[in-house]
């Protein structure tokens, strides 16, 4: 099992991301740089959080243009795992790699804050070591996070279970009340037709450790690395 | 040359500066040269007032690396081959001309000075104040410096982890908007600032460069403002992306070894980045203006040389070595220029291509004339040092309640969640601690130590005794981290101040510095780098003295930390330390003075040999594991200490009458005495604790236990903790919907 994890000038989130994967879990993964173009050896590719290109124009418009994402489309297309997380989810987005869009918080503000998701599907590679229904804490922190889609989209999305992740409260809730961005149906995480391209604005490789505040993290990783 | 005064006004020089550059450089200087004097022996660059009094701060220590104005921050080692970089600046003057860019430009210097090392910055703070927010305008320049703060900071990656704010009418015209950053670094990769070698080369990497921010250091930070005078082109605009390639493309670059030195450009721009990286490594430099990219036309030598456009770094590079650093930039997508080279005649040498433009002795820009002005106690400060409570009814069993619930909505006690929840403070994944604690705790990857951060200054208190109130805000913030369980280790500070040329400005300078000084050598920690922020005033309005310390503290093993929060039914509750003091002295310049009476008034003290023991107790308290909460007990007295601890842990508490009969209420509950520590303990390990403070002759008070939903305190409050919880929470939101 070998990770990659993209860089974009402006990610940030690559060096939390390869603690997680390289140090808390000890996996084998690299850092791929946007302009490289070879992703072969790769079994999960994740695009991480971050203001690539400064969250310029859009966030996720100019990354979505990075030479690295013509391999990232042919990659997904073979049935590989891509995790996008945050500013990962919302390239993922702009690239059409998954459906709506993510548009500013509704209240118009940056929010950083422990959330809670409930698991909606767990037949999935990312979720597979999860039980339906379960609370995951898992912390946010984005401008733009308010999942939408038109209701034809968001129809299918829920029809076929490919809402993966629900904001809800610490007892499963999805209320408004736990919705910190106003996110239609308190999406948290979408994946596409194939089940194998998974967006999230929440960051799980900032749970990976007690000392941090949560493992629930490991959960999703975990179900990868035992999907292989 | 014929120099007249709106000229020397241009560049902030005086008649008598003006005569002396003559004398020193033997002729009339050109518009350019008098340019580079303006700047370099600007208050902002040269410290003409503050250098001698800052000569009183401690700087020694084993811990020490690099102390203050050696490099463009200071360098405390904490064990493992790794050392922390740290420095604090102010961004006050731009912030209140434009608060969104002129606080978000204050993060993107502060962060440049930390990586200039070689250091990864890993933690950011700020110290903000504003006037009330019952006014507009404070309330746009409150939500527009926050809302700056985290568009840039955000954006590189950096959690923002601590700080403070404060509101106070002194400081409605001039808001107060300190940035701290902390970088890591390994010893032997830190890079200095001291061009070197001549025939090395000078490059200019990141931003072009234009005509914003000219004159931001002589103008901006080196005057008071005066109505009606257009300043807002002296305020850069930021570009946070550019910064986070600049960072992470010079940490690369430090770790190679083709770099000399690295300087960024900040206050009077390539001016003073050239000139201060020559005079430290004691050389001389050339460089041509015409190599400078430049996102205007038509622009002059002077304005290239003074222009303070953002993100950009001078780095010095061995010659033979400048394709190798170029291609470096250019993975990044950063353009690099060679602009000139390091000289060994000691000149700091500017052309325009083939015509020399300035040639000025590095050592004279750099030596500007120190001032000494008189001190003068002023004589209001007798009158607002007098506080007699006689005139003041105490605290009735009726009023208890509401004085408890209105004090905790105040916007200078209350949550300040509605602002770090807009800072990304976990990136990083270090973040043990978050925000709105004394201090917040970073783990150190691969090693079991973590470290704890604070700000932390009170205007008030040196307003009414600048020596007393100088040696407090030291004390506080190493009693912060204390709380954290962490050993204090160095600090940084920014003090922020009015017209040092008048006398009582100066004064209150002098005692401050002079204040903070001993509370360093009583307490240990030396001073390893700062910043002096002077003229902030309006129409003649100075601000409050408010010097801001920043601090470090490290804890050997991160697992042991503590936080404020009670942990448990049924432990109990005490308070360690407090001094027997005057009631006068416990209610000066508090909280609760100033909303029952509106007074700022009295004269705060403390005893800094009873600190040092408080402190010593509470720390080996919580390593040897005998107290489960601390919570430094400060604005808002010992009753708003207990309400947050009770709210952070989501349990009640009950106390007894701990005060004596003949004692005023509002002096037991909302007295702001220092040294003082609420913690928690589980009834077993009680006898250990007194034992302790015993030993350690430290005065401990049991309060009371923790229990239940409710917040009581016999015959004074009894509150269910969920209506305490809302006031607090929700007190600085409600106060930010005021309609005035």
């Amino acid at each position: 099992m070998k990770f990659g994890i993209i860089v974009f000038p402006g990610t940030w989130s690559d060096m939390d991301c390869h603690h997680a994967l390289g140090i808390v879990l000890g996996q084998r993964v690299d850092y791929i740089w946007h302009k490289d173009t070879d992703l072969s050896g790769y079994d999960c590719v994740i695009l991480p959080g971050g203001f690539s290109y400064g969250d310029y124009l859009r966030a996720g418009a100019i990354a979505r243009f990075s030479p690295v994402m013509a391999s990232v489309q042919r990659f997904a297309q073979e049935g590989k795992l891509v995790l996008g997380i945050c500013n990962g989810f919302q390239i993922l987005c702009e690239a059409g790699l998954l459906p709506g869009a993510l548009l500013p918080n509704n209240h118009l503000q940056y929010r950083c804050q422990w959330t809670y998701l409930r698991v909606e599907n767990n037949a999935l590679p990312f979720t597979s070591g999860v039980e339906k229904g379960r609370v995951l804490k898992i912390p946010i922190s984005h401008y733009d996070g308010n999942y939408y889609a038109d209701e034809a989209t968001l129809a299918e999305l829920e029809a076929e279970g490919r809402v993966v992740f629900r904001y809800c409260t610490p007892e499963g809730e999805a209320t408004e009340e736990a919705n910190p961005n106003g996110a239609l149906h308190n999406i948290a995480g979408i994946v596409n037709k194939g089940g194998n391209v998974l967006g999230m604005m929440p960051h799980p490789e900032r749970a990976c450790e007690e000392l941090l505040g949560s493992t629930d993290g490991n959960l999703l990783f975990l179900s990868i690395i035992n999907s292989m | 040359m014929p120099v007249s005064k709106e000229l020397l006004d241009e560049v902030a020089l005086s008649e008598e500066e003006y005569q002396l550059i003559v004398e020193r450089l033997g002729r009339e200087p050109n518009h350019i040269e008098l340019g580079l004097f303006g700047s370099l022996w600007s208050e902002h660059c040269g410290y003409k007032h503050s250098k001698p009094l800052l000569k009183m701060f401690p700087s020694q220590g084993r811990q020490v690396l690099v102390g203050p104005g050696e490099e463009n921050a200071g360098v405390v080692d904490i064990g493992d081959g790794l050392c922390l970089v740290m420095k604090m600046e102010s961004h006050n003057h731009p912030s209140a001309v434009e608060p969104y860019q002129g606080a978000a430009t204050g993060v993107g210097g502060i962060v440049r000075d930390i990586f200039t090392m070689g250091a990864r910055p890993i933690a950011l703070l700020n110290s903000l104040r504003f006037g009330p927010l019952s006014q507009a305008r404070n309330r746009y320049l409150f939500s527009g410096v926050v809302g700056g703060i985290a568009g840039y900071g955000n954006c590189l990656g950096i959690p923002d982890v601590a700080g403070e704010i404060f509101f106070d009418e002194s400081y409605s015209e001039n808001p107060l908007v300190n940035a701290m950053g902390v970088g890591i670094a390994h010893k032997e990769r830190l890079v200095k600032a001291r061009a070197s070698g001549p025939g090395n080369l000078l490059m200019l990497v990141g931003a072009d460069t234009g005509r914003d921010g000219l004159h931001g250091a002589s103008g901006l930070a080196s005057r008071t403002f005066e109505a009606g005078k257009e300043l807002r082109s002296a305020v850069q605009v930021g570009n946070p992306f550019l910064e986070k390639l600049l960072l992470e493309a010079c940490l690369e670059l430090a770790q190679s070894d083709w770099v000399v030195a690295l300087q960024d450009l900040g206050a009077a721009g390539l001016a003073s980045a050239s000139v201060e990286s020559a005079a430290r490594g004691g050389c001389g430099i050339d460089l041509d203006v015409l190599k400078v990219p430049r996102r205007e036309q038509g622009m002059t030598p002077y304005e290239v040389m003074l222009s303070e456009s953002q993100e950009r770094m001078l780095v010095v590079v061995r010659r033979g070595y400048e394709e190798k650093v170029k291609a470096l930039f250019q993975r990044w997508d950063l353009r690099s220029d060679v602009i000139g080279q390091v000289t060994d005649d000691g000149l700091a040498r500017v052309r325009e291509g083939e015509r020399m433009v300035a040639e000025v002795p590095v050592g004279l820009l750099t030596d500007p004339p120190l001032y000494r002005p008189k001190a003068r106690k002023p004589a209001w400060l007798r009158r607002v040092q007098a506080l007699d409570l006689k005139d003041m009814p105490d605290l009735s069993p009726q009023e208890g309640n509401d004085v408890l619930l209105r004090l905790l909505a105040s916007p200078n006690i209350a949550s300040k969640h509605w602002v770090y929840r807009q800072y990304d403070h976990q990136v990083q994944d270090n973040t043990v601690v978050t925000p709105g604690e004394d201090a917040a705790i970073l783990r150190i990857k691969g090693t079991g130590k973590g470290i704890a951060l604070t700000a932390d200054g009170n205007g008030r208190y040196c307003y009414l005794d600048p020596y007393q109130g100088g040696s407090i805000a030291v004390a506080e913030a190493a009693r912060n981290l204390v709380c954290a369980g962490a050993q204090p280790l160095a600090l940084t500070d920014c003090l922020n101040f009015g017209n040092p040329e008048k006398k009582d400005v100066y004064y209150q300078l002098k005692e401050c510095i002079r204040g903070m000084a001993r509370a360093c050598r009583a307490l240990k920690v030396p001073v390893l780098s700062g910043n002096v922020s002077l003229y902030n005033e309006t129409r003649g309005q100075a601000i409050y003295p408010t010097p801001v310390v920043g601090m470090v503290g490290l804890l050997e093993d991160v697992t042991k930390h503590c936080t404020s929060a009670f942990k448990g039914e049924g432990d109990l509750v005490f308070l360690l330390g407090g001094a027997e003091i005057e009631p006068e002295a416990a209610l000066a310049g508090s909280e609760y003075l100033e909303l029952r009476s509106g007074r700022v008034c009295g004269r705060p003290q403390i005893d800094l040999q009873l600190e040092k023991r408080v402190q010593r107790c509470c720390l080996e308290a919580i390593r040897s594991g005998i107290i489960r909460s601390a919570h430094d007990c400060s604005d808002g007295g010992l009753a708003v200490a207990l309400a947050e601890s009770a709210i952070a842990g989501g349990l009640g508490f009950w106390g007894g009458r701990w005060w004596g009969q003949g004692q005023r209420n509002d002096v037991a509950l909302f007295g702001e005495g220092q040294s003082r520590i609420v913690v928690s303990t589980s009834p077993e390990d009680a006898p250990r604790l007194r034992a302790l403070a015993g030993a350690e002759q430290v005065p401990l008070q049991e309060l009371g236990r923790v229990q239940g939903q409710h917040f009581i305190i016999e015959g004074l409050i009894d509150l269910p903790l969920a209506q305490l919880a809302r006031a607090w929470w929700g007190g600085l939101e409600e106060a930010l919907k005021s309609d005035h």
